[in-house]
């Protein structure tokens, strides 16, 4: 995930080209935990979603290879692509959980790129179905889910009832690495396209980014021999 | 006896029970559990040297306790040839083979795999890109929006001083004159390249690295393994523990770039370097930067040689200007690795040459947004190897094809990568190929190699850069390459010779005189910490450092003691570091591998030849864009 970040010259976004994308961390750990839940009989098919580009497609095979059992690339591209964000995607999440009859859907808390913390709890609302978010622990019961919350406090134990929406923190489990022979296997299983007009979803944005600028570089920082000197410099510079 | 894992799925029931027996009981006789300690009394440390490598090609797992009962069977799958390398010359190979195939309508699979998490994050370069290669690969090469968008429209060369320039004219015939050519940005064009391999059904795996090369019973080569994933730092097997997949192949190609690991390797085992002389190399370090739009200048190409390194020490730098929107400049600095004196950084020596007024002036106002370091080969002809083997061969800088007065290798590498395709191709496909051993061996590459331009081109220019070993250095070089090539061409009947192990070259410590580097002004010069940042490198932190010591005594016994560790200058990304003991008196090497960006420096320069620099779980290192 070590990238230099560089802000584009026309101050509208950042470089991604040639840049390597690759899943989301939160989301490596939400699939792992899917694919554990259908190891453990609890589920029986695991479908992986994305939404963007083609490249978005080499993604969906890393999960299919992780254990998977077929995929789903919602094609959004161009200046729909750049505009997209969480509102969206919870849209296309609502519909595609719908149209599958899904009963769990399984996502990473965040994204590391934008930290939005939105899509979860979004598609859950859009669903009204119920949400056990910051996941670190999942247990089945029937109909039931038992989910242990990581929150500022300490640790929540909740159960909700199925269908519902989860997304997974960090301490949920470790997720295996896409072994070679899994990802030759991979280019066999399907990966179904559509737009998001097949879904009945319109991508129009209400958040409109005006400007990116880097974060100003730090400065170096002060010393002084006295406490008058402090004193000194707070009032000089308005401080005090 | 060595108990060996059965690298083949065909391993009786009976067998693999009876391998266990074997291992149980050797496990009970012995304990053969690595040392995590011992004592080191000598010059430099009284006190206990922690281990530092782990790493199983140095610690056998079949010896370790802790890899009891742990399941090593490899997945294994055939294809018709296996490339082992995403570079020009690796994916030059894949396309003209799958090119051959789809012109005589024939079936053949063709697996490629890779280190870098995606094709070209491993590739730096400068470059000023021959295009002849590229022309007879794919004619078409501008339809298909091959990434060449920079013509070479000036050609500056310069012999520097502390403050001024003395310009060298570039009459055309002398190597380094660039009219016709691309000035590129590598892993761009390298990217194109995949993208166009995999239209052909190339099958292209990145983030896998092959780790290990199998053999046939006859020791012909059956092909390779992929890196294991999930040993943790100690050696020790984790959770998440997967073998590597096996691939084999009719023919296996070996494309790792210069100082390739797996080549290393093949020399030693079918002693494909008696005939040759030791291979010689460079160190080339390389920034981008977004310049001043008012200094910007598309297409023009500058090269310096002198300051700041002295006339004996081999060599200097360039400066492209790319034409791709913005005013980009693709900066760096090369210098030979045969140098002498221990405490010389090529890292702040580039740092250094960029202070000086020609350059400076370019660069001032600008911002650097990226860097890398590679090693390149300087050997030329009189370096070139055996290159085919029974099951194998080698192909671009692995054997080393660059030019070094032209200081071009992309366009010979691509040569060879298609040179052995055709070779390959025929056998491949033929109903009965009719070989001695499992593993195809085919010398008809070397044959076609030696009738190739690629030869032409190397033997005149093969008297260049041993011309630099004479008293004026750098100026009798520079005389000779007057003379006997740009008027005669490379055609006098001699051939010199090089000076022996770049690792052999170093005088010991005492014997040569610290340099003063200036201190880095954060405007043009920089820190290295902060200059590794910029690579991008990465690697996943709990895993055995690939810098692996065959001794780990030595770097504190040999390196430090005699030649004050040049190791810690050397490398372009601060991997190792003497640091004092933490109880006791005397220091000790610290490896920090995370941050390697698998240039192969190490392996090449340390006097003591004692670092093995083998590969890391796949998709770490760096992740360049564009270099």
């Amino acid at each position: 995930y070590i990238v230099t970040i560089r802000v584009k010259p026309d101050h509208s976004g950042v470089v991604t080209d040639g840049v390597k994308h690759s899943m989301n961390p939160f989301c490596e750990i939400a699939v792992e935990e899917a694919v554990k839940l259908k190891e453990k009989k609890f589920i029986k098919e695991v479908v992986a979603v994305s939404c963007g580009p083609t490249q978005v497609t080499e993604t969906i095979r890393t999960a299919l290879a992780m254990g998977c059992d077929r995929g789903i690339h919602v094609e959004v591209s161009g200046k729909d692509y750049e505009a997209m964000g969480p509102l969206q995607i919870a849209k296309i999440f609502a519909a595609l959980a719908k149209k599958e009859e899904a009963s769990l859907v399984i996502l990473g808390k965040q994204a590391i790129d934008d930290d939005c913390n939105q899509t979860g709890q979004m598609t859950a609302a859009l669903l009204d179905w119920p949400q056990g978010t910051f996941a670190s622990e999942v247990t089945i019961d029937g109909e039931k889910v038992k989910v242990v919350r990581e929150i500022d406090g300490g640790l929540e134990t909740i159960k909700i009832s199925m269908p519902a929406v989860l997304t997974a923190d960090l301490r949920l489990n470790t997720p295996r690495y896409a072994t070679l022979p899994n990802i030759m296997k991979a280019k066999k299983k399907k990966i179904a396209n559509m737009k998001p007009a097949d879904l009945g979803v319109d991508m129009v944005s209400r958040v409109e980014v005006l400007r990116v600028d880097e974060p100003p570089t730090r400065l170096a920082g002060v010393k002084v021999e006295t406490v008058d000197d402090l004193v000194a410099k707070l009032k000089a510079n308005g401080t005090i | 006896t060595v108990c060996t894992v059965p690298s083949a799925l065909t391993g009786s029931a009976l067998f693999f029970a009876a391998q266990r027996c074997i291992r149980a009981l050797k496990t009970v006789q012995a304990e053969h559990a690595p040392p995590q300690h011992y004592t080191w009394r000598r010059n430099c440390s009284s006190a206990v040297m922690p281990r530092i490598t782990s790493h199983y090609t140095i610690f056998p797992r079949d010896k370790d306790p802790r890899w009891e009962g742990v399941e090593m069977e490899r997945f294994a799958d055939e294809a018709d040839v296996v490339i082992v390398g995403g570079g020009p010359a690796g994916l030059s190979a894949a396309i003209r083979l799958k090119q051959l195939a789809k012109e005589q309508e024939k079936e053949l699979r063709v697996c490629l795999v890779e280190k870098a998490s995606q094709i070209g994050a491993h590739t730096l370069s400068g470059a000023c890109l021959e295009p002849s290669a590229l022309n007879e690969l794919f004619p078409d090469w501008k339809e298909r929006g091959a990434p060449l968008n920079t013509p070479v429209t000036e050609d500056l060369f310069s012999i520097l001083t502390e403050k001024y320039r003395i310009p060298v004219p570039m009459l055309p015939g002398l190597p380094m004159n660039n009219h016709g050519n691309y000035i590129v940005r590598l892993g761009h064009f390298v990217h194109w390249l995949g993208e166009q391999a995999e239209e052909l059904g190339v099958e292209i795996y990145p983030g896998y690295a092959a780790a290990e090369v199998l053999f046939h019973e006859d020791g012909s080569v059956k092909g390779i393994a992929t890196n294991d994933v999930g040993i943790a730092k100690d050696g020790s097997p984790k959770d998440v523990f997967e073998r590597g997949m096996e691939l084999h192949a009719k023919v296996t190609l070996f494309g790792e770039g210069c100082h390739g690991h797996l080549a290393k390797q093949l020399y030693r085992q079918f002693n494909l370097r008696e005939n040759c002389e030791p291979q010689t190399y460079a160190i080339g370090l390389k920034e981008l930067w977004v310049i001043d739009e008012k200094k910007w200048r598309p297409g023009r190409v500058e090269h310096s040689v002198g300051w700041p390194l002295n006339r004996n020490t081999y060599g200097g730098s360039f400066l492209y200007h790319l034409n791709e929107g913005e005013p980009l400049v693709a900066l760096g600095f090369v210098v030979g690795l045969d140098y002498t004196n221990p405490y010389l950084s090529p890292f702040r020596e580039f740092q250094r040459w960029k202070h000086h007024p020609f350059v400076a002036k370019t660069l001032e106002g600008g911002d650097r947004i990226a860097y890398g370091a590679r090693a390149l080969n300087e050997g030329g002809y009189q370096c070139l190897p055996k290159v085919t083997f029974p099951g194998g061969m080698l192909i671009g800088c692995s054997p080393g094809f660059m030019n070094v007065p032209k200081i071009k290798g992309t366009h010979t590498a691509m040569k060879s990568g298609m040179l052995a395709a055709e070779a390959i191709f025929p056998k491949v496909t033929a109903e009965d190929p009719a070989s001695e051993t499992a593993g195809l061996h085919i010398p008809e590459y070397e044959d076609n190699l030696k009738k190739s331009w690629i030869w032409k081109e190397l033997y005149a220019v093969r008297n260049i850069r041993p011309s630099f070993h004479n008293y004026f250095g750098l100026y009798g070089g520079m005389v000779y390459t007057g003379v006997f090539y740009w008027i005669l061409r490379g055609k006098e009947p001699w051939t010199l010779k090089h000076a022996g192990l770049d690792s052999a070259q170093l005088k010991p410590a005492k014997e040569c005189t610290p340099i003063e580097y200036p201190k880095p002004d954060g405007k043009l010069s920089f820190d290295l910490l902060s200059s590794v940042a910029l690579s991008g490198t990465n690697h996943e932190g709990d895993q055995p450092p690939h810098l692996t010591l065959k001794d780990d005594s030595i770097p504190v016994a040999n390196n430090l003691a005699i030649y004050d560790g040049p190791e810690q200058r050397f490398c372009p990304a601060g991997v190792y570091e003497y640091v004092p003991l933490e109880t006791g008196e005397g220091m000790r090497l610290q490896i920090n591998a995370q941050n390697c960006v698998h240039c192969k420096t190490c392996d090449i320069k340390d006097p003591s030849q004692n670092i093995n620099w083998v590969v890391p779980e796949g998709s770490g290192g760096p992740a360049y864009n564009g270099l």
